[in-house]
């Protein structure tokens, strides 16, 4: 699903170069459940943002779903996002001032959906999340879980390909934190490739594999035993 | 790009936002309401203005005898001129390419009685055509004609006010009023727009006039009026060739400043119009500033409110928005809120200034009023910068990776 050969980045700082990225080599399957680990700066965020095309390696290849992920303009990068990726925040993200189903029907809207169709699958998807009776509430009207749950329900509506999970549990309390892991391995046992970064091994530990970064490097990639939830 | 779906997806962020719709619709609303009013209010006093001191013919020129000052063919200096009847007809025969009109007025001071009421007013002396050279308008009854003028009729027309004064609600068309122990017959009632003072007048035929002062052809002055297609240097070219000819036929030196005074309107004309100019100039400056004002707001807001939404615009690319629907979108959204409420605050305003009407006569503001045009085209203006002002943040905004958009806490 996921194929990355030997990918190179650094940032100029000045006069100095920053090399963050130091030749990652990484090859995820489909159906595969991924932790990235690492400290801060130890270059996993952007090793997230280069998978989320939010950003472009210097040197190597990126390669999703058999399509090679190379100069894209933000027109095509914000295409594929659309078609191959969901996203899930820290933050939640979510727009404050739509209601649970709108903010998971809106990627549909950019996908070109009918209003009454993104709002029916909308649904749908806040219903295995667990939220259909709040559809119609907004988000400062949910709990931090709750909040996530319809993050996760927003970007499972546009059926990507990958999840990219950033620290999807790093603002919530442990409880929560392990209801939201919960469904993630649930979505996961159905065949979606999820990606999910977190610094915190435990809940690293909820998933199939670890990849450890240090320096822009990888030390460390196996596979695990699962704590299942 | 103008789908239902998209009209719909901004009705909701406008009926969701309404702080900030509030803002950026108030802001170009009271910025087209205020430029409207004050341009208003500048026409307004240009109307003043004009009632003022463009009140009489403009085509005109005054002559007034005066004093010579020079010697000049056996003559001597200090010697008083004045006009006579044959200074009209010579005008009229020598001038006819010129001419449109020429009058005497012989202007003096009368004591006026009708029944108990008395009053001292003055009398103008005249020929017909000094209802054109003053825009005297006729209410009731009519001006001099040349039949009262051939057979010297003891007619009068009266003033407005004089009419108030004397008569009170009476109508005064056929009475006989006393004017310096003579009766005479009121046959006409006037208005002017030149003011007060100009309607406490009372016209009567200048050949009574002299028939009174032991039946000499005096006149005071005249007024010529020349044919107003002749144009500025038209005008200029008869007054020259007037006041050689009047010069030259009362025996005054060619470089004698002093005996006859010539009075153009034309170059009156000329400066008042400047001076409306000017006054035309400061109510654009005003319109500009006001409607610059209104561009600095709009601006302002439109900054504002991207930034308020980077974060949202950022979820928005990350959920597949492309750089142009993200632009689009903040676009679409500024335009329809600056069109409704500019258009809104238009109409608003042009109520406003109709309402007014003369009612601020007294603040030398008469009929404020704002073209069409003018309105409309300030309305774009403003609609234009808020999209512009809305454009540059917006670019940046859907530039801006989402990842850094949506760290922006």
């Amino acid at each position: 699903m996921i194929h990355i050969q030997d990918l190179h980045k650094s940032y100029q700082m000045g006069s100095s170069s920053l090399h963050v990225l130091k030749g990652i080599n990484l090859q995820i399957n489909e159906g595969e459940l991924v932790a990235i680990m690492g400290s801060s700066g130890s270059g996993k965020s952007t090793l997230l943002n280069i998978l989320g095309m939010l950003d472009s390696g210097d040197s190597g290849s990126y390669t999703l779903d058999n399509t090679l992920i190379k100069n894209l303009d933000e027109t095509k990068a914000a295409k594929y996002r659309n078609k191959f990726l969901g996203f899930v925040f820290q933050s939640f993200n979510l727009i404050n001032y739509k209601s649970a189903l709108e903010n998971v029907a809106l990627p549909l809207y950019y996908q070109g959906f009918s209003r009454k169709d993104r709002l029916k699958k909308a649904l749908d998807y806040l219903e295995k999340v667990g939220l259909k009776k709040w559809a119609t509430h907004l988000p400062n009207e949910l709990s931090g879980g709750q909040k996530q749950r319809v993050a996760i329900a927003r970007s499972l509506a546009t059926e990507p390909k990958v999840l990219l999970a950033d620290e999807p549990t790093g603002a919530l309390d442990s409880k929560t934190s392990k209801e939201v892991m919960q469904l993630i391995q649930n979505i996961n046992n159905e065949g979606k490739t999820i990606l999910v970064v977190t610094h915190e091994t435990d809940i690293a530990n909820m998933c199939k594999r670890i990849v450890h970064l240090k320096d822009g490097v990888i030390v460390e990639d196996k596979k695990v035993n699962q704590v299942i939830l | 790009m103008f789908s239902r779906d998209r009209w719909n997806e901004i009705f909701e962020t406008i009926s969701k936002n309404r702080l900030r719709t509030f803002l950026s619709g108030f802001t170009v609303a009271l910025g087209i309401f205020i430029f409207v009013i004050l341009f208003g209010f500048g026409n307004g006093l240009k109307n003043s203005f004009q009632k003022f001191f463009l009140d009489d013919a403009t085509n005109t020129f005054f002559l007034y005898p005066g004093k010579t000052s020079k010697p000049y063919r056996g003559f001597k200096s200090n010697r008083r001129i004045e006009f006579k009847n044959d200074d009209l007809t010579d005008i009229k025969e020598n001038f006819p390419f010129f001419l449109e009109y020429i009058t005497p007025r012989i202007t003096r001071g009368a004591l006026v009685k009708y029944k108990s009421e008395s009053n001292n007013y003055t009398t103008r002396a005249v020929a017909p055509s000094h209802q054109f050279a003053e825009k005297t308008i006729i209410m009731e009854g009519r001006y001099i004609n040349q039949r009262d003028i051939q057979l010297k009729k003891k007619y009068v027309v009266i003033g407005r006010l004089v009419k108030n004064d004397l008569f009170g609600s009476e109508n005064p068309i056929g009475k006989y009023i006393d004017l310096s122990n003579n009766n005479y017959k009121v046959i006409g009632v006037f208005q002017d727009d030149g003011g007060d003072n100009e309607e406490r007048l009372i016209y009567l035929p200048y050949t009574t006039r002299q028939q009174l002062e032991k039946s000499n052809d005096k006149i005071d002055r005249m007024i010529v009026a020349f044919k107003s297609e002749l144009g500025h240097a038209g005008a200029m070219t008869f007054e020259s060739k007037l006041y050689t000819f009047l010069k030259d036929k009362h025996n005054i030196a060619p470089d004698d400043e002093n005996g006859i005074y010539i009075r153009n309107t034309a170059d009156q004309l000329k400066q008042n119009q400047q001076f409306a100019s000017i006054l035309q100039l400061i109510v654009t400056f005003v319109g500009l500033g006001t409607l610059l004002a209104g561009i600095i707001g709009i601006s302002n807001i439109m900054v504002y409110v991207v930034k308020e939404r980077t974060k949202e615009l950022g979820i928005r690319k990350a959920l597949g928005a492309t750089p142009k629907s993200v632009i689009g979108m903040i676009l679409h959204e500024s335009i329809f809120i600056t069109t409704l409420t500019g258009f809104a605050g238009l109409i608003l305003g042009v109520t406003v200034l109709n309402f007014f009407g003369d009612r601020l006569k007294d603040f030398f503001i008469l009929d404020p009023y704002i073209n069409t045009g003018t309105g409309i085209f300030a309305t774009f203006l403003l609609i234009l910068f808020g999209a512009i002002a809305g454009y540059i943040p917006a670019k940046r905004a859907a530039k801006i990776k989402p990842i850094v958009a949506l760290r922006d806490e």
